[in-house]
């Protein structure tokens, strides 16, 4: 079996065990981020698939070969790290051909890829200048240029973009993008930003506490999270929950300040539950503008009175402070760029868009 | 809108307060005592060598001679030969020392159980004073009641008489040296070692470095600044080593052990030749300035890997 496997790995520190047994195969070629917050154990994932970690216990397998305790250098591997990790006392190219010139390459073939990935990276003219001379971008493109020039089989990125500011972490998001589509090759990236999940990968993994809550496209898992967790955490700005009822007449779901009919696709999923408590998952974008025409179908939209706190202008939408009986949640409603501080008052609710979770396990109901 | 501008007048200049001298007073108490304790007896020094001056006589009576003592000097065999070996003391100890210190601290930089009571045996020499690494090395090298003998008698050695022959003397000053010194560079190594980056070295076995390419090409050229400044601190050490030199040895026999710092030393106070003795000091704290300068030039061993 080709691309990369892990077969229940765990992983203590001590006594601690960080990773429960973790199950993951990603395909050749495939591009996986791993995402979650900091201390779910993806940064330790990824270095046990590097070889930088050992396994507690479990079995790692890249390209078909079990590598669980091999060397990082013959798992045919190359690393991206957060802070770049670039040699200091070397140049641009010493940098991106250190790899080749240990493994004996000829220097007609080092001279010749070290060239083609600082083309591909738009680094000619740095290759003489040491890490130190070059901006935060530069250094982040030759940590990539190392990495391309070994052509390994697996690319890990450990969080790479996080040192970078916001304007150039989206530039290099869809560099890196293009870079995996021409090089055809498994790519690992772990962060902790959901956007850089959402935007880059084939899959995503979320982790928390080192177990997986999901895997899936990102469309799969901003439209059907299997739990609370992972609805709160792909989304910006996050997703409501709000205390309520589900209630067989309709159905529909009801809690202070709101009653909300549910849409076809839940009503068969509750069709024969009891009332019961449930918790409810409104996203920020899925609220509208009263006067609004958009929304899938006008009669899915449904009336909610919002108390605005604060409105905050960005542009074409709004961003809402607001509270629904009580409870504290946000909205972001595209009124133009035209449009005066919206206020207190009833907006809408697109209720295909509604989301239940159950109380006490947190698992989506669907 | 009333206009304000023409009520705002800006002071001449900034009032005084307390503040613009508060500096300058924090650091006068050091400034005096450098002053008194480093500066003055460097310039007395300067001024004396200009004098014949013998000691026990009336420093007034003493002959004004100029340039002589330094002319003198140049042309001096017994100063150059004891120029000669301190260069080859510091050759040798210093290339020994800095061998072992950097294998040292390369060994037991991995937190391994056991590796801070080893490291905490390994300075121990350091703290050692001088004068008495000196006593301690004359009576294991002692020929006839000393350690290092009755071992090697154990094992089948014949006796030397270390202290007494020229070549044997000059190997247990060097050995004292590289016993007592060795810790020096192994603690700044292993502080060195100890900043580098993680990440760095983690990517550098990525990229396929075995445990003696990681080390060559990888760990020590990244403290390179390190090394260079631990080598010219053990070098300005070396022209101002004495204590142990002149307890081991004193010089001898004859001169082979007799250091520039010695051989000033034993001018002054065994051929009282003061004035003669203050020209040499002025050669070496000629020599120990440059090395000094050398060492400010190179800066801060960390600036270069500040922001990487």
């Amino acid at each position: 079996m080709s691309g990369v496997q892990l077969v229940d790995v765990t992983k203590s520190f001590g006594a601690v065990n960080v990773i429960p047994p973790l199950n993951l195969s990603f395909a050749e070629g495939e591009f996986v981020v791993i995402v979650g917050p900091s201390g779910c154990g993806k940064s330790t994932t990824l270095r046990m698939i590097a070889g930088l970690e050992p396994v507690t216990s479990g079995a790692i397998q890249i390209a078909g070969k079990d590598v669980t305790w091999a060397r990082p250098k013959e798992r045919d591997i190359a690393m991206v790290f957060q802070s770049y990790a670039l040699y200091p006392h070397m140049d641009v190219a010493g940098n991106m051909s250190f790899a080749l010139r240990l493994a004996g390459t000829p220097k007609d073939e080092v001279r010749r890829r070290v060239h083609a990935a600082a083309e591909m990276l738009e680094l000619t003219e740095y290759l003489e200048r040491r890490p130190k001379d070059l901006s935060g971008g530069q250094r982040q493109r030759v940590a990539m240029g190392r990495a391309i020039v070994r052509d390994a089989y697996c690319f890990l990125f450990d969080e790479p973009l996080s040192n970078l500011d916001a304007k150039l972490r989206a530039t290099m998001r869809t560099e890196l993008a293009i870079l995996h589509r021409k090089l055809d090759r498994t790519m690992v990236y772990v962060t902790h930003d959901q956007i850089e999940a959402m935007t880059m990968a084939d899959r995503i993994v979320i982790m928390e506490k080192g177990h997986v809550q999901q895997v899936g496209t990102p469309r799969e898992v901003y439209n059907s999270p299997r739990n609370l967790f992972v609805a709160g955490f792909i989304g910006s700005p996050s997703m409501n929950f709000l205390d309520a009822e589900l209630r067989a007449d309709g159905p529909r779901v009801t809690g202070q300040g709101f009653d909300l009919p549910l849409p076809p696709r839940l009503r068969e999923a509750v069709d024969g539950h009891r009332s019961r408590q449930v918790i409810v998952g409104l996203r920020p974008e899925h609220f509208a503008a009263p006067r609004t025409d958009g929304g899938t179908e006008a009669s899915s939209l449904a009336p909610v009175d919002l108390g605005v706190k604060v409105a905050e202008y960005i542009g074409s939408s709004q961003f809402l402070a607001a509270d629904i009986g009580g409870r504290q949640i946000s909205a972001a409603i595209e009124v133009g760029p035209d449009s005066a501080p919206l206020t207190s008052g009833t907006y809408l609710f697109d209720t295909n868009r509604i989301y239940l979770f159950d109380e006490t396990t947190g698992d989506a109901i669907t | 809108m009333p206009d304000t501008t023409e009520t705002i007048v800006p002071a001449a200049e900034r009032p005084w307060d307390l503040s613009m001298v508060g500096p300058y007073l924090f650091i006068l108490p050091a400034v005096t005592v450098m002053l008194a304790g480093l500066v003055y007896p460097v310039i007395q020094a300067f001024y004396l060598s200009l004098y014949d001056w013998k000691i026990g006589t009336d420093f007034g009576d003493a002959p004004y001679v100029g340039t002589r003592h330094f002319i003198r000097m140049l042309g001096d065999e017994n100063v150059w030969e004891s120029i000669w070996v301190t260069l080859r003391f510091g050759f040798w100890t210093i290339s020994i020392e800095m061998f072992l210190g950097v294998s040292l601290a390369l060994l037991l930089e991995k937190p391994i159980r056991g590796a801070s009571v080893f490291r905490t045996i390994f300075i121990l020499p350091l703290m050692v004073s001088p004068v008495v690494v000196g006593l301690i090395w004359r009576y294991l090298f002692d020929a006839r009641i000393g350690w290092i003998n009755y071992y090697l008698g154990q094992i089948g050695i014949e006796p030397r008489v270390w202290l007494g022959d020229a070549s044997l003397a000059f190997f247990a000053i060097v050995f004292t040296d590289i016993w007592q010194w060795t810790p020096f560079i192994f603690i700044i190594v292993i502080a060195g070692l100890q900043a580098l980056p993680s990440e760095v070295l983690e990517a550098s076995k990525i990229d396929g470095a075995n445990w003696w390419q990681h080390i060559l090409f990888v760990k020590l050229p990244m403290i390179r600044s390190i090394l260079l400044i631990a080598l010219l601190m053990r070098l300005i050490d070396v022209f101002r080593a004495l204590e142990v030199m002149y307890i081991l040895t004193g010089g001898g026999p004859g001169r082979a052990t007799e250091l520039l710092s010695l051989h000033i030393y034993n001018r002054a106070f065994d051929t009282q030749q003061l004035g003669y003795a203050s020209a040499i000091s002025v050669l070496l704290i000629v020599i120990v300035f440059l090395l000094s300068f050398a060492i400010l030039k190179m800066g801060n061993p960390m600036s270069e890997k500040a922001d990487i």
